[in-house]
């Protein structure tokens, strides 16, 4: 294991139970994020990324696999390990509506997790220390005192970002933080989230369906389907050389605002399939268009494809002409 | 240069502005309504009177006078006499204490217990939730004035007794209302914020459950305060409740209702304990109208 990993993930998964069956929301995921990095998460809506972000934050317990987190096994910690991490592991919601208590104004949310954790004994440094958190989030401290329905939702959500910071920590799971924000707000958190990385060394793991943004922020990203991993490279590797037909699709769904470009296109038809007792073989094979008879009965193992470009496809190499 | 100008028209402002109060706020629409006026105005003087009524009561509310039964009202006494002479208006006021120090009890008991069963049967929902709530489902199958009877009958009278005999049918309603919307706020995303931090179940549920559903609850207790007058005054007039010479609009009313064969002359005797049951119940169930409709999301700007 190497020492700048600050998360490592090994067949780590999340099963729920439901009336029809086991419901896999993740499904032997394994991946690392290095220090000071950000790894983004991609996938449609119920392929498993919010739960993957809820596990890494320690909302989720375990199902099976392992979860490290600075070289410590934190898979399922116990009362007094959990204590340590509450401290070194925070999140940043999606909706900031729902995710601010609607009757604390913005200094009691702000100084909440503080409290809790009791790491100011003065009234007067805590106080402080909310006041530098509302300067560095980019919130006037006129609205120190205003309820979270009379701010905009880019304020809000610099609120979050306040809360998920006054403990110090060091890494952050952003489930998609802007998906819920107005277009023109949307880049005004996403500098501010890659500003804070920046000064403040944080590592991320952000969560989201927008591709645009997640190629904006992130240094590696996992394209996630089906609770599973499909592809997995550097962020640019993984936008000029897509080897994974759903990464194809993915990226050829990004609207071009020209009408002369010209570009092989991969439109996905069919729906997604239920992630409720999923079928032995390759979760996309349903909707793929280079499926073959292996796709159907065998799950694909994830290959180092290309140098630190991981991608699960039996046909990998096949379908890129290599 | 500019940051350091910034900062101080900040800070400036910043020690003008002031918390400013959801309850104020709610306060601010509540008077917009006429209704709620006259029934904040009507309930403030009947509070008043009521604390008072040691100076306030013409009379003392015990003293009997035989020589001057069952008086109409006249000028020495407003209201008129009872059947042993006393001032219906001292006795009337005295009374008024009575039932509503036993209402507000009442409501405080049922609202107290029931917040805490349903808070923790809404945040934990599992055996816990189950059985307590097939036991309030079980409370709550049995009407409210039998099972006010019941209680009473077995705790026997007075003010405390009385009033747990009457929370006791109201506890099960809270609790059921306060667990629902648990369940709601218990799936919000703050919630999950919390416990990231670490917070504990209680801290939880006293910080941020209970604050998120005291407005139903505060709607609800002025709707109970005034059924508990009217249970307060129904248990009195079975003899149950508060007991004579201990004045009680209930007891008041029940004593009258033995001299009313002379409708005439006596008329006074019930029709003023009963206006004053009336008019404060509705009063309270007015106000607690009012209430809802100020605390309505929808009203809010």
């Amino acid at each position: 294991m190497h020492n700048n990993h600050i998360v490592e993930a090994k067949e780590l998964c999340k099963y729920f139970k439901t009336p029809h069956g086991q419901l896999h929301a993740v499904d032997g995921l394994s991946f690392q994020i290095a220090e000071h990095t950000v790894l983004g998460v991609v996938g449609e809506s119920g392929c498993g990324k919010s739960t993957l972000g809820r596990m890494l934050a320690g909302l989720h317990e375990v199902t099976s696999g392992s979860l490290y987190f600075e070289g410590q096994d934190v898979t399922n910690p116990s009362r007094k390990a959990k204590k340590s991490l509450y401290r070194r592991r925070q999140m940043i919601f999606q909706d900031p509506s729902s995710s601010l208590d609607p009757r604390q104004c913005v200094s009691d949310l702000i100084a909440e997790p503080m409290n809790v954790m009791k790491l100011y004994k003065g009234r007067r440094e805590r106080d402080a220390r909310v006041e530098e958190l509302m300067d560095i989030v980019g919130l006037a401290k006129r609205y120190a005192f205003s309820y979270p329905h009379e701010l905009d939702g880019g304020r809000r959500q610099r609120i979050g970002i306040a809360r998920a910071l006054a403990c110090d920590p060091k890494f952050i799971v952003c489930d998609e933080p802007v998906s819920a924000l107005d277009v023109s707000i949307q880049a005004q958190i996403l500098n501010l989230l890659q500003d804070l990385q920046y000064e403040k060394g944080l590592t991320y793991m952000f969560i989201t369906h927008d591709l645009s943004v997640v190629k904006h922020i992130s240094d590696e990203i996992l394209v996630m389907y089906l609770g599973c991993e499909m592809e997995h490279a550097t962020s640019i590797e993984l936008f000029e050389k897509p080897l994974h037909p759903y990464t194809k699709g993915l990226l050829s769904a990004i609207p071009i605002p020209s009408i002369h470009t010209n570009r092989e296109e991969f439109i996905m038809s069919g729906e997604v399939a239920s992630p409720i007792n999923p079928n032995s073989g390759c979760r996309f094979a349903s909707r793929c268009i280079f499926a073959d008879e292996p796709c159907y009965s065998e799950s694909p193992e994830v290959i180092e494809v290309l140098p630190r470009h991981f991608c699960a496809c039996h046909f990998a190499r096949e379908v890129n002409g290599m | 240069m500019n940051n350091a100008i910034n900062k101080e028209i900040h800070s400036g402002v910043s020690g003008k502005l002031k918390k400013r109060s959801y309850f104020a706020e709610i306060w601010h629409r509540l008077v917009k309504s006429p209704v709620a006026v006259v029934c904040i105005v009507y309930l403030a003087v009947l509070l008043i009177g009521i604390i008072f009524a040691d100076v306030i009561a013409p009379y003392d509310d015990k003293a009997t006078d035989l020589s001057s039964r069952f008086q109409t009202p006249n000028a020495e006494h407003i209201m008129g006499t009872d059947d042993f002479g006393r001032d219906l208006f001292s006795r009337l006021l005295h009374g008024g204490r009575t039932s509503l120090i036993v209402a507000i009890i009442a409501v405080a008991i049922g609202i107290g217990a029931g917040m805490i069963i349903g808070a923790v049967c809404g945040y934990f929902s599992s055996l816990v939730d189950n059985i307590l709530m097939r036991f309030m489902d079980v409370v709550m199958a049995i009407p409210g004035m039998l099972l006010a009877i019941c209680v009473s009958v077995a705790l026997g009278s007075g003010i405390v007794n009385t009033a747990l005999a009457i929370a006791v049918g109201t506890i099960p309603m809270i609790a059921r209302q306060l667990r629902s919307s648990t369940l709601l706020i218990r799936n919000q995303e703050y919630i999950d914020a919390s416990l990231l931090f670490g917070a504990s179940s209680v801290r939880i549920i006293l910080h941020h459950v209970i604050p998120n559903t005291l407005a139903p609850i505060i709607v609800q207790s002025s709707l109970y305060i005034g059924g508990s007058i009217m249970a307060i005054a129904g248990l009195s007039f079975l003899g149950l409740g508060v007991q004579p010479p201990t004045p009680e609009w209930g007891n008041i009313l029940n004593n009258g209702l033995d001299h009313i064969y002379d409708v005439a002359t006596r008329w006074h005797v019930i029709v003023f304990p009963g206006m004053f049951i009336v008019v404060t119940m509705l009063a309270f169930n007015m106000l607690g109208d009012s209430l809802r409709d100020a605390m309505d999301p929808r009203m809010r700007k």
